[in-house]
């Protein structure tokens, strides 16, 4: 067994479970904020006020009955995504990307029928993918068209940006690619691989999957070093600005880059995980102590931006 | 966001904990609840009695009992005297054990028992009226020799106490004066010396003792001297002046009261037989608690039925804190939360290796139904409920199957809560389809290893003996849980996971 003193992990600056729940969570984030992030309609809804982009809402299934219009509605489409609106970490999202005949075919290029796909709304609806399992709402969004830049890194699955936000601040960020492993879901702890990016630059830095440093994609087999992400500075605005939209101290943002549209916000998440820490290589508590310690912090979502890319950038 | 201060938390926290402890301590002190389960303390059954010969007529025997001999507590009482009538007197004088019979002839033996507990602290309530000298006559020519002695005794002491160890020792056969020896014949001696402090203005009175020692039979009481200081009785052996009680002595009767009357009997007499007992402290310190006010803090006053049910529910504290502890500082990953502490419940019910085996075949044989009724399509709830019946089915199957192969164990699987187990069993099946095989073997494994940690604990008998007898040692529990609430160090798992990031230090 192979073990890491904590010593050396204070010495790194790595923030830990317990720590972040206790000193960051629960400090910074107001509970009465959480169903705006834990409910992704509602997240649609007050991110949209603050011109923060999302995938287009096609439909919304609140009631048993209504699935019956879901056949209809998806009746024309060639790609949309189906989440739970309550959902966590990824879970009963399922996301179709073409059709065969009378069925679908799912991001793994399985085939799925529509009974399926209905039942799988009546799962949602019933809350089994929602946090305490109360009732939920599915909601069917248009598919994301991966910017190609990106998406030749991610095996099926669309790539995500993940950002950090700490009091406004984008303070850590990294890039998400789905493999076979984690089923076409950019999910860390399902096998996704995540690659630091150095927040000054959209640089890519180090890579990680399963929490073990790799160079290479597992299936696509691509280099991980030289990702350089797009329109940086702007995407670092848009996460900036979900504070202002939310109120939550320490989120994580979840972006995409759209082939037609640009940076579109996925969700945002009040828990976010610590596998960032290793995709960068570097703790995110130093960086958050010196947003604590600011004596004047900026007001302008791009302020903050900017000012984050100038003190977290890798030098 | 302010920063609360941490310190009142700090303090709270504390205080609890120390509330914890000193109530416990307390009433270990208070009551003698023992500390370790199986402790021992003496007890003295001392049984007293009484012969006397029948006259053809109605009898009524009285006899005087200890109220609160000093050093001892009264522990029980019985008569043992077929035939009679019996009970407990109290009045004014003392405490009195009346047998009545109609009609007594022949010889006669009345027994009366009880258990006594060494007690340090146990003294006798000061006297409700301050008891005065009595006024004694005295003739010539002892007048004369009372004053002598009384003013030399009187001449070389400064408070009764002394006054009383002077007269004593005045009074012995060597120091004797011609005063003295116009005094003192032998079977007077003990009432001549109270009837002198009397005479002196100190009240005193005799008392008599019983010397403790293990399996002596026929034992008769021993006369001893009490004076009054103006405060409390104290007690003198009238023999060698020496003050105090004896640790091994038991004052059997105190006062002017008699020892022994008899009415319609001859020939009576009593005398006395002690053992030294052993008794579990934890036995008598229940037995002692419905005397003692202290009791309503504990729960031996409550039917036998809820205090058995109490005994299970304060277990739970001690799995939580050891979930809690689980969770946060080692890092183990449970399939819901305290779903292990249930589980282990259920362990403690059916002991460990017929209840894991009885759990791991409920779960395995479920996970197989729940992966057909994933099939049928159903609603969430009524999958669950499904399950529920699925798993009551399951119970009932195995039961009755161990029963037919001659394992009675088989029956003590209906010991799970069958709602968690559904539950855990929708939940597996669900980590199964989204995170694979390996997700439930790590989360189930886990919440087996917490579910085991907490059995053993909460199964051992010291973890029974105090949550249930110092039910104040929750607070110790609940502080340590609120601690850890507080603790923002890296969990052990944590330490194996960042283990990579060794390469960037």
């Amino acid at each position: 067994m192979d073990w890491i003193s904590p010593r050396r992990l204070k010495n790194l600056g790595m923030l830990n479970m317990n720590r972040r729940n206790v000193d960051y969570i629960a400090r910074y984030n107001d509970r009465t904020s959480y169903p705006l992030v834990d409910n992704k309609l509602k997240t649609k809804l007050a991110v949209s006020e603050y011109g923060v982009k999302t995938p287009k809402l096609l439909q919304v299934v609140r009631q048993q009955h209504e699935i019956s219009h879901f056949r209809e509605m998806a009746e024309d489409l060639a790609g949309f995504a189906i989440k739970p609106a309550k959902g966590s970490g990824g879970k009963g999202i399922t996301v179709i990307t073409g059709r065969d005949g009378d069925d679908f075919i799912k991001a793994s290029s399985a085939r799925i029928s529509v009974a399926m796909l209905e039942r799988h709304l009546t799962n949602i609806l019933a809350g089994l993918y929602s946090l305490a399992g109360t009732p939920d709402v599915a909601i069917v969004e248009n598919l994301v068209q991966s910017s190609p830049a990106l998406a030749k890194y991610s095996f099926q699955g669309v790539p995500d940006i993940r950002i950090v936000v700490f009091q406004g601040y984008p303070v850590m960020a990294m890039l998400r690619l789905a493999t076979t492993a984690s089923d076409g879901k950019a999910n860390l702890h399902q096998g996704a691989v995540g690659v630091g990016l150095d927040i000054g630059s959209g640089q890519s830095l180090n890579a990680v999957q399963f929490n073990r440093p790799i160079t290479l994609h597992p299936d696509t087999g691509l280099a991980l070093e030289n990702i350089r992400i797009e329109d940086w500075e702007n995407m670092l605005e848009m996460a900036a600005r979900c504070y202002e939209a939310t109120g939550l101290g320490y989120m994580g943002v979840d972006l995409v880059v759209d082939a037609n549209e640009g940076p579109l916000l996925l969700e945002l998440n009040a828990r976010p995980g610590l596998a960032i820490q290793m995709a960068n290589g570097c703790g995110l508590l130093p960086r958050l102590n010196a947003i604590e310690s600011l004596k004047r912090p900026h007001f302008s979502p791009r302020e903050r931006a900017l000012f984050a890319m100038e003190s977290f950038a890798r030098r | 966001m302010t920063v609360r201060s941490r310190v009142p938390f700090y303090v709270f926290v504390f205080l609890l904990i120390a509330a914890g402890i000193a109530i416990a301590t307390w009433r270990h002190l208070e009551l003698g609840i023992p500390w370790m389960t199986g402790e021992q303390r003496p007890v003295w059954m001392i049984e007293a009695r009484v012969d006397f010969e029948g006259q053809n007529s109605p009898a009524e025997v009285s006899l005087h009992i200890p109220e609160q001999p000093p050093g001892f507590r009264i522990l029980t009482e019985q008569a043992a005297s077929p035939g009679y009538g019996f009970s407990i007197l109290d009045s004014n004088s003392g405490r009195r054990a009346q047998w009545t019979k109609r009609d007594v002839a022949g010889p006669q033996t009345l027994y009366f028992k009880a258990q006594f507990v060494p007690d340090e602290d146990a003294i006798h309530a000061p006297p409700v009226r301050k008891p005065r000298a009595l006024t004694v006559f005295w003739e010539e020519p002892q007048a004369t020799a009372v004053r002598e002695l009384l003013t030399q005794a009187s001449e070389r002491s400064s408070s009764p106490e002394s006054m009383t160890r002077e007269l004593i020792r005045l009074m012995q056969p060597d120091n004797r004066t011609q005063n003295t020896t116009l005094l003192v014949s032998d079977d007077n001696y003990l009432q001549l010396l109270v009837k002198m402090l009397n005479h002196a203005g100190i009240a005193a009175r005799t008392a008599d003792a019983l010397k403790l020692e293990d399996a002596r039979r026929r034992q008769q009481l021993v006369p001893f001297l009490q004076i009054y200081n103006g405060k409390r009785w104290l007690t003198f052996d009238p023999r060698t002046a020496e003050q105090g009680v004896p640790e091994n002595l038991l004052l059997w009767r105190q006062g002017a009261d008699s020892l022994l009357d008899v009415v319609g009997g001859d020939d009576s007499q009593v005398s006395f037989s002690m053992l030294r007992q052993t008794v579990p402290a934890l036995q008598l310190a229940t037995l002692e608690s419905n005397a003692n006010g202290l009791s309503v803090l504990g729960f031996y006053q409550l039917p036998i039925e809820e205090q058995s049910m109490f005994r299970m529910l304060l277990l739970l504290p001690i799995g939580a804190l050891i979930v809690a502890f689980m969770r946060i500082v080692i890092g183990i990953r449970t399939s819901g939360t305290f779903m292990p502490v249930l589980i282990a419940v259920a362990f403690v019910q059916t002991t460990l290796v017929p209840g894991l085996i009885a759990f791991l075949s409920v779960v395995a044989i479920g996970l197989l139904l729940r992966g057909y009724l994933s099939s049928l399509n159903l609603l969430l709830v009524s999958r669950i409920s499904a399950l529920i019946i699925l798993v009551i089915f399951i119970t009932a199957g195995l039961s009755i199957i161990g029963y037919q192969m001659g394992f009675n164990t088989g029956m003590t699987v209906t010991f799970f809560p069958m709602v968690i187990i559904a539950w855990t069993i929708e939940r597996m099946s669900i980590l199964w389809e989204e995170e694979g095989a390996r997700e439930v073997l790590v989360q189930g494994s886990g919440s087996l290893f917490v579910a085991i940690c907490a059995y053993l604990a909460m199964s051992t008998p010291l973890a029974g003996h105090l949550t249930f007898n110092f039910p104040e040692l929750h607070l110790v529990i609940l502080g340590l849980i609120l601690l850890m609430g507080q603790y923002t160090g890296y969990k052990l798992s944590e330490l194996k996971r960042f283990t990579p990031m060794k390469a960037y230090d």
